[in-house]
């Protein structure tokens, strides 16, 4: 298993990025980028701006379809390499694993990776329903598994009661997640009548709503202040204590980068320049010339002290 | 949410430039009914009454101007011969001067600046009143439908004389129908459909040609009985009529709705003209442009409506009257257009009905929450369908004649203004605008008063102007209301309370 | 061959109809992003006016020679049009401009009724027939009795897009007119920011392409010799299908769209039905979108997520 990552070795992996690169026309935005996120833990990708965050991320949740690479992703637990092997072989988009089952998500369209592979995303610019309420919001990401028996179910055209009591228990979920992001007193308004904090809280609620195994959230913390900040920060780690789902975020705020992230993806110009727990990444001498912007030629010293 | 008025702010009373100025690029819709924004601000009387005379007499030269080439002259036929030129000058005149005398009173009246400061998100004491009416406007609206033919045979003084009314109710409850169905595809899913009128061909089609096939009418009578699919065709070809549309929608849904805007749009305008070409270049099956005929009238559930022993009348011990079919017929189109009222309520209530209003507000948000928007698109376009085929085999049924003159894309265009008018999504807002586009055509039809010898004299021919006024009104209308009547909308879930969500925030679709 | 190369003739002349009026399209979509579903009879209109200006010149002032009577007639089509286009925007859209997206396409619908019906009520129901101005053909092959014909219409036609073309090409590409609008189509903000005066600028723009529909306008009247008020739709929808096939928002493409819609009718209805020549346009239209969204000249549309 070469091609994984060699800290994989010692984490569980939910999902394996495998030299992913990604091309639009002459500009490569994504060059060759392997890493790992753990089972558990909330993984951080960092960068520059351009460095190509946003393009992974856009890859992983099936809006672009990357030009090479391979985005495996572990119900369960992790795969073995052959059980890896056999599936990108036989062409399909998943199988049955020991642990559970393996999805290739650079195989399936975007509403698939949300609903059969369970990644759950938000969006730099707030996506939410505008024109809804905060609880219609938080209703229709449960869509998936209140159309189970068909989209128009006639247990649900006549009201019957066993679809009451679904519908009861999709309204106990929304309520669930109101009260996580303190937003109940809202449930009625319009979610693009919410102060834009709340908006990115309701996102991620409504993210969570579907049930995902791994959660992506494209910049949470931009554009708000310390407070609404430190509120995402505890909201990310509840997620992470009370549910089975594994987080992967692109930041640039780095008191939330450190703070909460188990492990650290930094790229630059679409390629990794460094992978590992925040305290490894802050001292890397690559990620701190890329950061702090040391000379070219500064760089090349230290790369050179850093190889040697 | 309601905002109180703005207070009128007396012209003059502020500096001329601290008032907010209407002619923004990004074109902030100004709700003003009219053609160009008024005179800039003048804080003296004089000058405000100055450049209000200046710009009357621009816009009538302007409309003198317009009107000179194709109401000035006039290309006349005599007889064989070529075309000669009458002369209409003094009409180009009188028209000029009603434009100048209007817009001085406007000017100096309606659209004084600062008489009154109009903003976008504002919502009209119109909307406010909806508001406040809503819990009471449907039953109010559904009693009053049920009632309409009863007061119009009391009020016109017997059942021949209310043959008028009840038509007329039969023909705007045909559109408040297809306004409903179409307003499932553009008002909640966002899909701007401009050939809906396909859906209602297939639907009366479809009716058309199975009720009067002579391989099923003898198929029936050998099994049934004689008479059997000429009393039971519509009841049994109504449901066929429905799934067909639907089926169509799905067909021709299917490759165009990944396109977005603008694009679906013109796709549907095309899928429609090619069914009515189709329909009217296909004789052997369709008959072409002479239409299908002698469609067997409508039956009460088998029992015909006709002077005969077993006929409606006799059976339940009433004078024989040709007004029972019609009467019947009314209610008969209500019955569909409660169903399609009902039925997108409960859908609404649904998870298709919240992800068709989701698609509406952010298709790629769906995508990441695991919705098939393309699946979900095509149940919108179905449904929608679905109804307008209902409404088409009633159409059949109710003149028992169906051409392709009947489905025209004015016919799709109509519709998609009663949705467009009546505020998308808001069921009342459509029944409304239904209501005043179609029954206002027909109130253009009465304007034989016009034909006095002092106003136009007896040559006047106003159903001429019918179209015309009907193409002004709409423009008119949309620049009065952008929105429509009714643009906010209701949440169809709630923890405390239901709240109106304000037009602004409500997003109309890309697709 | 004989009747292949006729119909290359025909097709040709009808294509430049068409792609005449297809810029029309482009250019308002380009610049404001709405389909001007009026822009068809506001065609219709200017074939009217030409009618009238022809009348006039022809049996009231009794003037003979045909190139000066088109030239004038263009002309007067040219202007009048542009200031019932220029009005159409200022009454119609403009209020309208930026608020909801279908409200201008509603109001666009009425306008097109309310044009057809106006010039129905004005002119009269009936086809409006003129003498045939321009008669002479040259005849270009002849083989077993066929003859393969140029009339000197159609010739007229042909020359007479292209020079307008060329000119239309430079307005938009060399002036400040041209630069501004195209700032407008890119982002009509920053241009505002930016000094361009947009109202103005859109305004021409529909001027712009109502004085190249009234050339279509005089050209279909002179070439088909006879016009009515319903004209306007069904050469309106081919010119926007037009428009699409060739990529709507570029103008070069508007005028392939056109040539190629205008060949593919006139050999549909030569070799296999002229009942079905509008189902193949619409159907291209159809087929166009589907495989094609951003036709064969346009720049590919990508979604931003």
């Amino acid at each position: 298993m070469a091609s994984l990552d060699p800290v994989a070795g010692a984490r569980a992996p939910i999902l394996a990025v495998d030299h992913l690169s990604m091309r639009f026309g002459g500009l490569i935005a994504v060059n060759d980028v392997s890493f790992v996120a753990g089972r558990g833990e909330v993984t951080a990708v960092i960068g520059p701006n351009g460095a190509g965050k946003t393009t992974v991320f856009n890859c992983i949740t099936g809006f672009y379809k990357p030009t090479t690479g391979r985005l495996a992703l572990f119900h369960g637990g992790a795969a073995t390499p052959e059980e890896l092997d056999a599936v990108t072989a036989s062409g399909l988009a998943w199988g049955r694993t020991a642990a559970g089952a393996l999805y290739l998500l650079e195989r399936l369209p975007d509403h698939k990776v949300a609903s059969w592979a369970r990644v759950a995303r938000t969006f730099q610019n707030i996506r939410l329903f505008s024109g809804m309420t905060v609880l219609e919001n938080l209703l229709v990401a449960q869509h998936m598994s209140l159309t189970s028996a068909g989209l128009l179910n006639p247990a649900a055209l006549l009201n019957l009661p066993s679809w009451k009591r679904q519908q009861k228990g999709a309204m106990d979920k929304a309520l669930y997640w109101l009260n996580q992001i303190g937003l109940v007193e809202r449930a009625d308004d319009p979610a693009g009548d919410l102060p834009y904090g709340d908006q990115r809280r309701l996102e991620i609620a409504r993210a969570m709503c579907t049930n995902p195994v791994l959660l992506c959230l494209d910049e949470p913390a931009a554009g708000l202040n310390p407070r609404e900040s430190a509120a995402l920060n505890e909201l990310l780690l509840s997620i992470r204590r009370d549910h089975d789902t594994s987080i992967l975020l692109i930041e640039h705020d780095m008191s939330v980068v450190m703070e909460i992230s188990d492990h650290v993806v930094v790229l630059e110009y679409g390629c990794k320049i460094a992978d590992g727990t925040p305290d490894e990444v802050r001292n890397d001498p690559k990620v701190i010339a890329s950061y702090l912007g040391v000379e070219e030629d500064e760089a090349a010293v230290v790369e050179a002290e850093v190889g040697a | 949410m309601v905002h109180p008025p703005v207070a009128d702010i007396p012209p003059g009373s502020l500096p001329s430039g601290s008032l907010p100025q209407v002619d923004v690029p990004s074109g902030v819709p100004n709700g003003l009914p009219g053609a160009a924004p008024p005179p800039p601000v003048a804080p003296h009387r004089g000058s405000v009454i100055g450049s209000a005379v200046t710009d009357a007499i621009v816009s009538g030269l302007l409309t003198g101007l317009l009107l000179l080439p194709l109401v000035g002259f006039r290309a006349t036929e005599s007889g064989s011969g070529p075309l000669g030129l009458t002369y209409r000058f003094g009409l180009v005149a009188v028209f000029a001067a009603i434009v100048a005398v209007l817009r001085l009173v406007l000017n100096l009246t309606v659209w004084r600046r600062g008489r009154k400061v109009k903003t976008g998100t504002e919502p009209s004491a119109f909307a406010a009143l909806v508001q406040k009416a809503a819990p009471a406007l449907r039953p109010a609206f559904f009693s009053f439908a049920i009632a309409y033919p009863f007061l119009a045979i009391l009020l016109s003084g017997g059942l021949s004389p209310s043959r008028y009314w009840v038509d007329l109710g039969i023909y705007v409850l045909t559109y408040v129908m297809l306004g409903w169905g179409l307003n499932i595809v553009v008002g909640l899913a966002g899909l701007l459909d401009l050939g809906y009128v396909a859906f209602y061909a297939v639907g009366a089609y479809t009716f058309a040609l199975l009720s009067t096939s002579v391989p099923l009418n003898e198929f029936f009578a050998g099994h049934l009985g004689e008479g059997f699919w000429t009393a039971w065709s519509f009841w049994l070809c109504l449901p066929v009529s429905g799934i067909l549309a639907a089926f169509w929608g799905v067909i021709l849904g299917f490759p165009v709705l990944r396109l977005r805007g603008d694009y679906l749009a013109i796709v549907t305008l095309a899928f429609g003209e090619i069914i009515r070409l189709v329909l009217i270049n296909w004789v052997s099956l369709t008959n072409g442009g002479a239409g299908i005929s002698s469609i067997p009238p409508i039956s009460f559930f088998g029992v015909p409506f006709n002077s005969s022993d077993d006929g409606f009348a006799a059976r339940y011990g009433l004078d024989f009257d040709s007004m029972h079919r019609i009467i019947f017929l009314y209610f008969v189109i209500l019955g569909l257009a409660v169903l399609t009222a009902l039925v997108t309520i409960r859908l609404r209530q649904m998870p298709v009905g919240r992800a068709w209003e989701a698609l509406r507000e952010d298709e790629i948000a769906c995508r990441s929450l695991g919705i098939n928007t393309t699946l979900t698109k095509l149940t919108a376009f179905a449904t929608g369908a679905m109804f307008g085929g209902f409404a088409g085999a009633f159409f059949a049924v109710r003149v028992r004649f169906v051409s392709p003159e009947s489905f025209t894309f004015m016919e799709s265009a109509v519709i998609l203004a009663i949705v467009v008018l009546g505020g998308m999504g808001s069921q009342m807002g459509v029944a409304g605008a239904a209501i005043l586009l179609i029954g206002g055509m027909e109130m253009l039809r009465n304007l034989s008063f016009l034909k006095a010898d002092f106003l136009f004299g007896p040559d006047f021919d106003p159903s001429l102007y019918r179209m015309l006024i009907f193409g002004f009104a709409m423009v008119a209308v949309m620049v009065w209301r952008p929105r429509g009547l009714v643009s906010s909308r209701l949440p169809t879930v709630f923890l405390k309370e239901r709240k109106a969500v304000s037009a602004s925030l409500v997003k109309e679709g890309h697709g | 061959m004989e009747v292949f190369l006729q119909q290359l003739i025909n097709g040709l002349t009808l294509g430049s109809i068409y792609g005449l009026i297809a810029i029309g399209y482009t250019m308002v979509f380009g610049i404001i992003g709405m389909v001007n579903f009026a822009h068809g009879d506001v065609f219709m209109v200017s074939a009217f006016i030409g009618l009238i200006c022809v009348l006039l010149l022809t049996t009231v002032l009794g003037m003979s020679s045909i190139f000066l009577i088109l030239a004038i007639t263009l002309l007067v089509a040219m202007v009048f049009t542009g200031l019932v286009s220029w009005t159409i925007e200022r009454v119609a859209y403009r209020p309208l401009r930026g608020s909801f997206r279908l409200a201008p396409m509603i109001s666009a619908i009425g306008m097109s009724i309310l044009l057809s019906n106006f010039v129905q009520v004005a002119q009269g129901p009936r086809n409006k027939p003129l003498p045939p101005m321009v008669t002479d053909v040259i005849v270009v092959m002849e083989r077993d009795g066929y003859e393969v014909t140029l009339a000197y219409k159609q010739i007229i036609i042909m020359v007479v897009t292209a020079a307008l073309l060329a000119g239309f090409w430079w307005l938009v590409q060399k002036t400040p007119l041209g630069r501004a609008q195209r700032a407008c189509e890119q982002d009509r903000k920053m241009a505002a920011l930016l000094g361009v005066n947009v109202d103005r600028t859109i305004s021409l723009t529909f001027v712009i392409g109502a004085a190249l529909a009234a050339v279509a306008g005089v050209m279909y009247l002179m070439y088909y010799g006879v016009v009515n008020f319903a004209d306007g739709f069904v050469p309106g929808v081919k010119a926007f299908t037009a428009a699409v096939l060739g990529g709507i928002g570029s103008l070069p493409g508007a005028v392939l769209g056109g040539l190629l819609i205008g060949l593919i009718e006139t050999f549909w209805s030569a070799y296999f039905s002229i009942e079905y020549k509008d189902v193949a346009a619409f159907s291209i239209l159809v087929v166009t979108l589907i495989f094609l969204p951003q036709g064969l000249l346009g720049r590919p549309e990508v979604e931003k997520v």
